[in-house]
This record gives structure tokens, C-alpha cells and sequence, in this order.
């Protein structure tokens, strides 16, 4: 019945508007349906998708327009490896504050004997506080733990230092500025799949003698684990992806990927192309590669938890 | 983990009665955390001294009383309007037609609602430059920034959409529209959009949320949009800067604040959509 036609093949002089499009198919239920989605399409085609695949194009190609694996093998000199070492090790860090402090609160709001008062303001609050990102939260973090920051002082006056976690300059305070939006994220991505937990699997490992270490260790764990570890890979992916809260933070010095695409960017025109294309596009692989894992834990996921 | 101690058989009623001490202690943990940042800035919007009095509200004063305060916070709004326009013109109609005509692409949408995470805006940028520099005419004002923020809010409004469209029974609502003589078009418009006005508005909080703190594209481009604004101050005057983030974070919560009043008729989702 469906004559399926791609999207390619329709008159490029007909109208695009859903309205007409309708019409259409009254009199002619086949192909021209399709040009419903003709206009979304176009717009992604010119603004995401001919950009990023030039950009990957690019990473491949001289200046000239000659072939080369040049740019990317640049790549992998030791100053930009240590630069995708140190955007990995924060999104690594990132990416485990937030799995651990969010299961933890997470399991504590879900707890039959939580009152509900509780777990509805965490989930609105978390909301609020999951977009609080960017230049504003780079300047909280900064007045908080920065090196004249309220706690700073406060802790400095105790004879503690708080170097450790300056957020100006540390990877570990950077990614407890992150986790100031990824751990709310890993909360409301966890209740869901914590309320999954049936009442009876409880019971029946009760039943069997387990306590509740034993449950947890034994059913529960094991069955929210894809669950936990694909959350994490997004908290991964959004710590490896940000740039402009470790910008704010860090200035010009920083030395992760985002930051060195930024700097060889800014201003308008970019100062070594070849260069920002390779790193781009080496970005492009380990997100892609993080989409792939998050794809398979989700899968693995949703078996148990529906 | 080992705090969970609830016992076999009478469970429930002995959990209810109180919850763990270290549950207790972690939801403090966690709301110290969000909090004391909150606090800290707030502190330091109003420290400092000033012809040897504490400052009060003149880092505020002097926020409200900079030009460029008021021209780049105008700038965004411009934007996030634009951006808001935009991307329902472009999404509510496709996302109806394919609901209603093409229900085989609605794994083809998931997907491509994903592309825009695989290429975050710092990636795009260095693609967006060189496309777009040949199109002058879009590449220098600041409304391309509009266009390329619609990029971004896709996966937001669509799955906001996608939900909405899902909730209500569309192909009945289409046959009883067409029985009555409507065509697709008013089947839209007044039929399916009524129905749609609260996905639509959750995702359109969500979308000006994005167009409004984007940094990443506009700062690149050298466009002085308000979290440029905010970034070129807070080289130089912190407290000033902490007075201005105050600002920002306050327009952020009422926007989820009112956006949590809209979804709270149907679904209660909590919604995360900050560009980072």
C-alpha cells in the first residue's frame, strides 16, 4: 500500500508546507506525504548536518583540498593526547561523583519511609538546579570554593586548605563544579528506575533469608546497574562536551579539548583550522562511541526495568 | 548501603515509621551542596565596600545602571524569541505530520533528536564557520544565532512534543475533524494545537532556558549576548558579577518554576535542557 520514496526524490519546486501537503495526499496516497518533513530536513541539512560532515571532511584534507592524514595524526602529538587525557580523566571524575553521590540520595528519596514532601521538592529542586550551568554557576563555585571563596576562607581560618578543590584550577574541583548539574541529573534519571524495583523482589529475597545488604548486593544492584552505568556514560558525555563553565573558570589557561578548540577558535576566524577540525572530529568519535554504550546499556536496561 | 535494615515480615510498617540516619544525612549533604554555592554568591553580590561603607545593593545598582546590562540582556531576549518562533514553526508541523502520516519515522526522529548531542556547540562551531561564512548576510547579524540555537533545542521541544502528541488519541481526533469537513491544516491548528498547549509551552521554556544562557557560540562568534556580558564583567569586577549571576539564576528559576505550573496539569516530569 505504502510506496515508500525517499525524501530526495520529491519535486523540489512543490510546496513544502504541511497544509498543501495534505491536500496532496488525498488524491495521491503515495510519496508526496513525505515532503511533510522536507522542510525540517533542509534546515537540519544547512545547519548540522552538512557543517559537522564538512568539519569531519575537513579533518581529512590539506588546506589545499589535497588528502591527508596530516591533521590527524597531529592529533596525537603528546600536548593534545594530554589534552584528551585531561578532558577524559574529568569526565571520568565527573561522571563517578555524580553516579555515587546520585544513587546514594537517589535510593535515600525513594525510600518507602521517605515522606513525599521530600522526594517532590528534591525532584523540583533538581530540576532548578540540573540547569544551573554555565558562566553563573562557574561564578557561584568561584565565590564559594575559589582562593578568596566563603568556604576557602572559612576553612582556611581552621587551618584546612582547600587547594585540592579550587575550581580555578583543579580538575577534581572542576568536576565537583560539573557534578553541581550532573549529580540533580543522575538523580532524576536514577528515581525511575529505582521505582522499577518491584516490592516483590524484595519480598521474595526476604523470603529466601537475604537482609538487606544481601538484596542489595544480590537483586537490586545487578538490575539497576545498566540503568546506573548508562546514566554515568551521559554524565560522561556532558562533562567531555562543556566548555563554557571550565572556560569561565579556568580563562585561556585551561588544557582540555573544548577549552584548545575555543582558543584556536575565538574571535571570529580560526586561528589553525586544520588543527580545530582534527580535534573536533576526535570529539565527534568519543562522543559517538559514548552514544554507542548508552545505546546498549538502555537496551540491557529495559529488560528488567519497565 | 548496609543502612537499608528493613526487616522480613512486618517491612513496610517498621520502615515508615523512620527513615534510615544515613538517608538523613545524605539529603542534607546533597542540600548543602546545592546550597551553600547559592549562598555564597549571593553573599558576595552584596560584599565588598564601597567609599568605605559595605556595598549594599550597589553592585545591583550599578548592573541596572550599565547600558550594556540592558543592550545585551535585550539582545538575548531577541534571540530566545526568535529561537521560541523558530523552532515550533519548524517542529509542530512536522512532528504532527509525522505522528499522524509517517509513524515510521518516529525512529528515524529519535535518532536524530540525538544528533545534536553528538555534536556539542563547541564542536558545530568549527563546522558553522567556514559553512557560514560565505552567507553574509546571515553570518554577521546576530539572528544567526537564532538559527543555530534551534539546532540545539530540537531534542528538547520534540520530545516534549513527541510526548504531548502521544498522550492524545491523534488518529481518532484527525477521522472525527476530517468527518467534519476540516482539512489537515485546521485539523492542526484547531484540533491538535489546543491539545498541544502545554507540551508547547514546556518546550518553549526550555528553548529561551537555552537561547538565554548559551555561551559557548555567541562568545565565539563575538556577539554580546547577556552570558557574554556576564563573562566580560566577571574579569574584572567579581562582586559585580556575582550581583549579575544572582540576576541570571533568579530569571532561570522562575522560568522553571512556571514551567513546572504548566506541566504539572499532565506530566511532572522535571526538564534539564542548560547548554553547559
Amino acid at each position: 500500500m505504502e510506496t515508500a520514496q525517499a525524501p530526495g526524490a520529491v519535486r523540489s519546486d512543490a510546496p513544502a508546507t504541511t497544509g498543501a501537503g495534505a491536500r496532496a495526499v488525498r488524491w495521491r496516497p503515495g510519496g508526496l506525504r513525505w515532503l511533510g518533513v522536507v522542510p525540517l530536513t533542509a534546515y537540519l541539512a544547512f545547519f548540522l548536518i552538512i557543517p559537522a560532515g564538512e568539519l569531519v571532511v575537513d579533518a581529512f584534507r590539506t588546506p589545499n583540498g589535497a588528502f591527508t592524514l596530516g591533521n590527524v595524526s597531529t592529533i596525537f602529538q603528546a600536548q593534545y593526547l594530554s589534552s584528551f587525557g585531561a578532558s577524559l580523566e574529568l569526565s571520568a571524575l565527573a561522571a563517578l561523583l555524580g553516579g555515587v553521590l546520585g544513587l546514594l540520595a537517589a535510593s535515600a528519596i525513594v525510600h518507602p519511609s521517605a515522606p513525599r514532601l521530600i522526594r517532590s521538592s528534591v525532584t523540583t529542586f533538581s530540576g532548578m538546579a540540573a540547569n544551573f550551568a554555565g558562566v553563573p554557576l562557574a561564578f557561584a563555585f568561584t565565590s564559594t570554593l575559589g582562593a578568596t571563596g566563603v568556604i576557602t576562607v572559612a576553612f582556611r581560618h581552621a587551618g584546612i586548605s582547600l587547594a585540592a578543590i579550587n575550581p580555578n584550577a583543579t580538575t577534581l574541583g572542576l568536576a565537583l563544579v560539573y557534578n553541581y548539574f550532573e549529580f540533580p541529573l543522575m538523580l532524576l534519571l536514577l528515581v525511575p528506575a529505582l521505582d522499577g524495583l518491584k516490592r516483590e523482589w524484595r519480598e521474595a529475597a526476604a523470603n529466601l533469608g537475604a537482609g538487606g545488604f544481601t538484596y542489595w548486593r544480590t537483586v537490586a544492584f545487578p538490575i539497576l546497574l545498566p540503568s546506573l552505568l548508562g546514566a554515568m556514560v551521559l554524565l560522561f558525555g556532558g562533562a567531555f562536551s562543556a566548555y563554557a563553565t571550565a572556560y569561565a573558570l579556568s580563562g585561556s589557561t585551561g588544557n582540555l579539548v573544548t577549552e584548545l578548540i575555543g582558543n584556536l577558535t575565538n574571535g571570529n576566524i580560526t586561528v589553525d583550522p586544520q588543527l580545530a577540525y582534527a580535534l573536533a572530529f576526535g570529539m565527534m568519535i568519543i562522543i559517538t562511541l559514548l552514544m554507542v554504550v548508552y545505546y546498549l546499556l538502555q537496551r540491557r536496561a529495559s529488560r528488567w526495568l519497565r | 548501603m548496609a543502612a537499608v535494615t528493613v526487616g522480613p515480615p512486618p517491612a513496610r510498617r517498621r520502615g515508615r515509621r523512620h527513615l534510615p540516619v544515613w538517608h538523613v544525612l545524605w539529603i542534607i549533604v546533597a542540600g548543602a551542596y546545592f546550597l551553600v554555592p547559592i549562598i555564597s554568591l549571593v553573599q558576595f553580590s552584596f560584599g565588598g565596600l564601597v567609599n568605605g561603607h559595605s556595598a549594599g545593593f550597589h553592585w545591583y545598582a550599578t548592573v541596572f545602571a550599565d547600558p550594556n546590562f540592558r543592550s545585551s540582556f535585550w539582545l538575548s531576549v531577541q534571540i530566545a524569541i526568535e529561537t521560541v518562533v523558530l523552532s515550533n514553526l519548524l517542529l509542530i508541523p512536522t512532528t504532527f505530520w509525522i505522528h499522524l502520516r509517517l509513524p515510521r519515522l518516529r525512529p528515524v526522529m529519535d535518532f536524530v533528536s540525538v544528533l545534536p548531542f553528538v555534536v556539542p556547540p563547541i564542536v558545530l562551531i568549527v563546522g558553522l564557520i567556514p559553512f557560514l561564512t560565505p552567507f553574509t548576510f546571515l553570518y554577521s547579524r546576530p539572528e544567526v544565532l537564532a538559527f543555530i540555537y534551534v539546532v540545539f533545542a530540537l531534542p528538547f521541544l520534540y520530545r516534549s512534543l513527541d510526548a504531548g502528541l502521544r498522550a492524545i488519541n491523534l488518529r481518532t481526533l484527525a477521522e472525527a475533524s476530517a468527518n467534519c469537513g476540516g482539512s489537515t491544516w485546521s485539523t492542526l491548528v484547531r484540533v491538535v494545537l489546543p491539545n498541544l498547549r502545554s507540551a508547547v509551552i514546556v518546550g518553549s521554556f526550555l528553548t529561551v532556558a537555552i537561547a538565554m544562557g548559551e555561551f559557548t557560540i555567541s562568545s565565539l562568534l563575538s556577539f554580546n549576548t547577556f552570558p557574554v556580558y556576564l563573562f566580560n564583567i566577571g574579569q574584572t569586577t567579581g562582586n559585580e558579577a556575582a550581583a549579575l549571576s544572582v540576576i541570571s539564576l533568579l530569571l532561570t528559576w522562575a522560568l522553571m518554576v512556571s514551567l513546572y505550573l504548566v506541566g504539572r496539569g499532565g506530566r511532572t516530569t522535571a526538564q534539564v535542557a542548560a547548554t553547559r
